[in-house]
């Protein structure tokens, strides 16, 4: 029998890790992309041509997601390391940053949809 | 008697490293524990079943095993817990060395407790005046908090950096060496930094909590590896200046 992990803290962890190695395969090409800017700006013209198709759009929001998984992903575990506090005052703080990030978010998107 | 309609389908490790499971039928009572079962097989069914226990009543840490696949103290967890399908898999702990059977090796799980600093040095004599102890004071608190420990080794089988790093001190050796620094009657604060700090120590710690989640004492040895991360961290820039 599998050894059973399926826990909160341990798959927090392992989405930690994965979303870090899927961005440290996706920043090589990406920095590749930009230098298109600097060498060959047609080529550059034509990527992003190809980069407004609806599936491509698709894959950047799996990129936002993977970005946004590993930042709090690392807030979370310098929270956990470096914060001497008991686990419901980190609850509690969390739950407090999330919600204003969630407040300061919608306020954001409200002023540059106008 | 109560009847022996049900039965439960249990498998148990048999062998060295290189065993299998061995499949046995035990009737099935309203109260039973995991120890139960195994005792039932080892008096009723093959003598030859090697296992360890001592206390049966959560204190002495010997039994642990591991049950589907998760580790447990065995006399404390309910069959009807972990049944499934009226099946049920207990094999030796992870992460150390089977004897034979359910028995693992034990040795490695206390050597690294004396690796982390885990022995207790005393500040004072017996001659000396006893020193008063406040138990709310903040170093007292942490040290308090792991203080229950039973050294059953289900947190050191949890562990999957114990899984690919055999040199790892583990939670508990290491949830010991941040007891005994917190402990003002420790006379050997700072050494314990040292040997915690080194190839196998806190710092290889990923904080995946299987530690935390599975102590059957509901202890929190990945707090503390996380107090000994802090410490170790603030003495080095303290030395450097």
């Amino acid at each position: 029998m599998r050894y059973a992990r399926t826990h909160p803290l341990w798959l927090a962890y392992v989405l930690h890790r994965v979303s870090g190695v899927a961005l440290a395969l996706f920043l090589p090409v990406h920095f590749w992309v930009l230098s298109y800017a600097l060498t060959q700006p047609e080529k550059l013209n034509q990527f992003l041509s190809f980069a407004d198709q609806p599936v491509v759009k698709v894959a950047e929001f799996g990129l936002v997601f993977l970005l946004a998984v590993h930042m709090a992903g690392g807030l979370r575990l310098m929270a956990m390391e470096w914060l001497p506090w008991s686990a419901p005052q980190k609850t509690l703080a969390a739950g407090a940053v999330g919600f204003a990030f969630l407040l300061s978010g919608s306020f954001f998107l409200q002023v540059i949809s106008i | 008697m109560p009847e022996e309609a049900e039965k439960l389908e249990v498998s148990v490790w048999r062998g060295g490293a290189d065993g299998a499971y061995e499949t046995f039928q035990v009737p099935a009572y309203e109260n039973q524990t995991i120890l139960d079962v195994v005792s039932w097989i080892q008096q009723y069914a093959d003598p030859t079943l090697t296992y360890r226990f001592a206390c049966r009543v959560g204190m002495c840490g010997s039994c642990a095993m591991m049950v589907n696949g998760r580790p447990r103290w065995t006399c404390r967890t309910h069959i009807r817990t972990v049944v499934q399908d009226g099946a049920v898999q207990v094999g030796p702990l992870r992460n150390l060395p089977v004897i034979k059977d359910l028995a693992a090796d034990m040795d490695p799980f206390f050597d690294k407790w004396v690796a982390a600093g885990g022995v207790h040095s005393p500040s004072a004599t017996r001659h000396d005046p006893m020193e008063a102890i406040d138990p709310q004071e903040t170093d007292r608190a942490e040290a308090s908090a792991g203080i229950e420990c039973i050294n059953c080794s289900v947190c050191y089988a949890a562990c999957d950096t114990v899984a690919g790093n055999p040199d790892y001190l583990g939670p508990a050796a290491l949830q010991r060496a941040w007891t005994l620094y917190n402990d003002a009657k420790h006379d050997d604060r700072v050494n314990i930094l040292d040997a915690v700090s080194g190839n196998g120590g806190c710092h290889n710690c990923h904080s995946m909590g299987s530690c935390t989640v599975y102590c059957p004492n509901e202890l929190d040895p990945m707090s503390a590896i996380a107090g000994l991360k802090r410490e170790t961290t603030r003495n080095f820039f303290r030395k450097r200046r």
